[in-house]
């Protein structure tokens, strides 16, 4: 009855309906209603009663619950959510069966624990559940899915409130999975919003990630999946993808990750991937690079960042192609002399040549390292000369006779005007 | 009216006068003389306050002029060298000047004084064109007015009639002789002679930051037994020299 | 006071009728035009700005302080010899030339943002500092060429110092900077790059406009020190005190120094 697997766009319209459509749809099953004075007044009860494919209607309410084992395929449906309430002494539901559909629901306060994982939800080892439309609010994991396969989680709104890392997990947590869809959430005040480990053939889309105490997103041995038009905002340390190869990710914004520590999106040990239409503005770096090889970095907006891209020299064979860099404080950084990845044809808003032939490529390269931005990587405290009158002659001479920047990190046809997708 | 009582100054290791005492009495023009470097400007700023001599005291009309600006209400200063704030036009010059002399004897009408004497000079035609493109002539004349406008009891004139034309010097020097005929005290330097012999009672002699002489021009030439002042001088120099030698 | 007004009240309408001062204003004018019209918008035309105002005003303000007295020193003794204390005619001639090249440059570079629409713009505060410390760069490096000149008899003498201490200030000091940090790597430098920071006026201005501008750079790993500091009122205020000083610690230097003077 569930297919996880359907064009997101009608559901995303239809959203409102869909558990009164499948209600009816299962005609022949049974429903069973809960509310605090039916005769079913726990969803635990309710649980206990039900066969396989029975649909669980559980009314407005609050429902002072927690362990709620559902080992059968069920649906369990909230109307104008009612409130499941773990009063802080444990997790609220575990999902042990293939088929599970949840939604409507407002499941909140877990409680906290150092020894378990408590989660507002968690799968095990199931296949093709659907987590929908649910709040979850101070829950310390949200959502949590462990060696799973084709679920997915679909416009939840989870929302931490503690202040810091340890008194919190992480919103949407995967660990061992494949196929997964995760997509238009709204997650909010987590350790990291969306937490990847061992997951494969994935795709996430449409979420916004904000506010989380550590990463918007973190990826770990994640390989061959997809993240698109998700938004991650004002995040303590950005988005961390790491040791993972062959993922695709296009049309996200990162924007406004701005603490000493933060990124726009740190790239650690990554491979053979795509980075396309991405917006990143105003992180203190924008792209931080690592380890990383053939990744292809094409058609980003990079504007206002304090550095717009940093790349450490021992990545190679990235191709930095027509992408944007506008009033960014430092284009491109690297600790290496010798550069191994190529810049072509993007606009550099502080490129000053001149296009004699009119074919809107600068007929001079455009070195992106400065030598600024090399002492400033050397020597930290630098960073308050900025703009003084010293450094610009510095870099100037530097650009007339390269000494101490790397030559080969150059790109030889900048574009002279902003380039449009 | 101007009292110099043993005024020493020195500038690092020049020493420039040297104990100058000096009486310049009320109603008289009194020519201050003497070589190049002989410390004729100095005095004069001295007594301007421009310059803050290192041992002595200066009185005017009885009082002494140190750490105070306000006698200076009672005197007109014509400096040597003519330059003014070269976008402001002359009438501006004047009014700034005479802004800053506000609060002065009633009696006194500057603006009145100023316009009869843009006529005597005829600098009428200039009064509203701005001081750099004034040529040096018509500078010194604004120079002049500048230094007559406000009545004052005692004028301080530096090589007063340097760049004046015939005419005006003509009436420069009148202008002069009127103001003695008025009771007041007018203190000059000029390297012209002639112009000390027409116009001084009295000539002070400034030698090596000494007052060498002091007296009337006629009875130094009769003393020297000279028919000019020029040679007067010659011979006082002369013989000063010689004493030096011996 | 009365007599600091009359001086200054000319002193202004020479300076700002002197070809020069035009000539300030209208570089001021067509420059900004030009770093709006290229820079496309606002924020980055501040940036831009910033580089030009911390390296011109300066430099501007000393040579014409510097000229302006040597100019005038004719004329200054003709005031000398009125009847108006001494300290009223420097500080009333001081006064005339430093707020005429604060309005050339306040007005050259206020007239093309207002027309690009500063005042419905987010960056109206950005611009307001930049434009504040652009004429408080003005008052101190009159007031500095002022004491350079007064102590410099010498005209040659007095400009070439006073374009080495420009130079001292606008570039050299920054290499000295440099060469600090480089030399004490190792050691945590960044109370230091404070102290040092707030010893410049010119320094000192361009980190207080650019925690406001390029901040995101400057929060990066090591600067949080910096915005510690010159982010709190605090710090903003220690930073107001010292440019302050800059500006009134000439002047009393020049006064007492033109109060014991010979002309």
């Amino acid at each position: 009855m569930q297919t996880p697997i359907r064009n997101y766009i009608t559901l995303f319209i239809f959203t409102g309906v869909y558990s009164f459509g499948s209600v009816l749809f299962l005609a022949n099953a049974n429903e069973i209603k809960v509310c605090p004075q039916c005769s079913i007044s726990t969803v635990t009860q309710a649980v206990l009663a039900a066969k396989k494919g029975d649909v669980i209607v559980v009314q407005k309410g609050i429902y002072k619950e927690r362990n709620i084992v559902i080992d059968k395929s069920i649906t369990i449906s909230g109307e104008n959510f009612p409130v499941i309430d773990g009063e802080n002494k444990g997790q609220i539901f575990l999902i042990k069966s293939d088929n599970v559909t949840i939604n409507g629901l407002q499941i909140q306060n877990v409680g906290n624990s150092y020894v378990e994982d408590w989660a507002g939800i968690k799968l095990f080892n199931v296949k093709n559940c659907l987590i929908e439309n649910n709040k979850l609010l101070n829950t310390f994991f949200g959502i949590y899915l462990a060696k799973s396969e084709s679920c997915t989680i679909r416009g939840n709104e989870v929302k931490g409130t503690s202040k810091n890392e340890i008194e919190t997990g992480n919103a949407i947590h995967l660990w061992y999975c494949k196929k997964m869809l995760i997509e238009n959430n709204h997650l909010t005040g987590h350790r990291d919003g969306i937490y990847f480990e061992f997951v494969t053939e994935s795709k996430i889309f449409n979420n916004v990630s904000t506010k989380q105490i550590r990463y918007g997103m973190h990826f770990m041995f994640s390989h061959y999946n997809e993240y698109f038009h998700n938004q991650f905002t004002d995040n303590d340390a950005g988005v961390a993808v790491m040791y993972s190869d062959h993922i695709y990710m296009h049309e996200n914004t990162f924007s406004d990750n701005w603490s000493p520590v933060s990124n726009g999106i740190l790239l650690k040990e990554i491979s053979d991937s795509k980075i396309e239409k991405n917006i990143f503005q105003h992180n203190t770096i924008g792209v931080y690079a690592e380890g990383c090889d053939r990744i292809e970095i094409k058609n980003n907006d990079f504007t206002k960042n304090g550095w717009a891209v940093k790349i450490l020299g021992d990545c190679n064979d990235n191709r930095f192609e027509e992408n944007n860099f506008t009033a960014n404080t430092f284009d491109v950084v690297t600790n290496s002399s010798l550069s191994h990845n190529l810049f072509e044809k993007n606009f550099w808003s502080e490129y000053a040549g001149y296009d004699l032939d009119k074919n809107g490529v600068g007929d001079v390269p455009f070195r992106p390292v400065k030598l600024f931005t090399y002492i400033v990587e050397q020597t930290p405290p630098a960073i308050i000369l900025l703009r003084s009158l010293f450094i610009d002659l510095l870099n100037l001479a530097e650009k007339v006779t390269p000494v101490i920047t790397p030559e080969t990190l150059v790109d030889n046809n900048p574009m002279m005007k902003e380039i449009k997708w | 009216m101007v009292e110099v009582k043993s005024i020493e100054k020195s500038f690092g290791k020049l020493t420039v006068l040297k104990g100058v005492t000096v009486q310049i009495p009320k109603g008289k023009v009194i020519a201050i003389l003497g070589p190049n470097g002989s410390g004729k400007t100095t005095l004069i700023k001295c007594i301007l306050g421009l310059v803050i001599p290192d041992k002595g005291d200066i009185l005017i009309g009885g009082e002494n002029i140190k750490n105070n600006w306000k006698y200076r209400n009672n005197i007109g200063y014509l400096p040597q060298i003519a330059r003014f704030p070269e976008n402001l036009t002359v009438s501006e010059l004047f009014r700034m000047i005479q802004d800053l002399r506000k609060n002065q004897n009633p009696k006194n009408n500057p603006e009145q004084t100023c316009s009869q004497f843009v006529s005597l000079f005829q600098i009428q035609s200039f009064l509203n064109k701005p001081l750099r493109s004034l040529s040096g002539g018509t500078r010194q004349k604004v120079n002049v007015i500048l230094a007559l406008m406000f009545n004052p009891d005692l004028y301080i004139f530096d090589e007063p009639t340097v760049g004046l034309d015939p005419i005006s010097c003509v009436r420069f020097k009148e202008t002069v002789l009127k103001e003695k005929n008025n009771g007041k005290t007018i203190l000059l330097t000029t390297h012209i002679l002639s112009e000390v012999e027409e116009m001084s009672d009295e000539i002070i002699f400034l030698l090596e930051g000494k007052i060498y002489y002091q007296g009337s021009p006629k009875e130094l030439m009769a003393n020297k037994q000279e028919n000019t002042l020029e040679k007067a001088i010659a011979k006082m120099l002369e013989e000063n020299e010689q004493k030096n030698t011996n | 006071m009365q007599g600091i007004i009359k001086i200054f009240k000319y002193s202004f309408y020479d300076v700002l009728r002197s070809r020069w001062t035009v000539l300030y204003f209208l570089f001021f004018l067509i420059s900004t035009f030009a770093l709006l019209y290229f820079s496309g918008n606002m924020s980055k035309g501040i940036v831009s700005l910033m580089n030009v105002t911390l390296t011109i005003t300066p430099l501007i303000s000393t040579i014409f302080g510097v000229m302006h007295y040597y100019n005038s020193r004719e004329f200054m003794e003709l005031l000398l010899s009125q009847p108006i204390k001494r300290s009223n005619i420097f500080i009333g001639q001081y006064l005339g030339l430093a707020i005429s090249l604060s309005l050339s440059f306040v007005a050259g570079t206020f007239i093309p943002f207002l027309t690009y629409g500063i005042f419905v713009s987010p960056e109206v505060w950005d611009f307001s500092l930049l434009i504040f410390t652009g004429a408080l760069l003005s008052f101190i490096f009159v007031a500095l060429a002022f004491l350079i000149s007064i102590l410099n008899e010498n005209r040659i003498k007095g400009f070439g110092i006073a374009i080495l201490m420009w130079l001292c200030m606008a570039v050299i000091y920054d290499g000295l900077i440099l060469m600090v940090f480089v030399t004490f790597n190792d050691y945590p430098l960044e109370k230091a790059a404070v102290i040092m920071t707030t010893l410049n006026p010119i320094d000192l201005s361009r980190v207080m406009i650019l925690l406001k501008l390029d901040i995101s750079a400057l929060m990066g790993y090591t600067a949080a020190v910096f915005n510690q500091f010159f982010g709190t009122t605090s710090g903003m205020i220690i930073s107001l005190l010292s440019l302050s000083v800059w500006v009134v610690l000439p002047i009393v230097l020049f006064n007492s120094f033109a109060k014991r003077k010979d002309f």
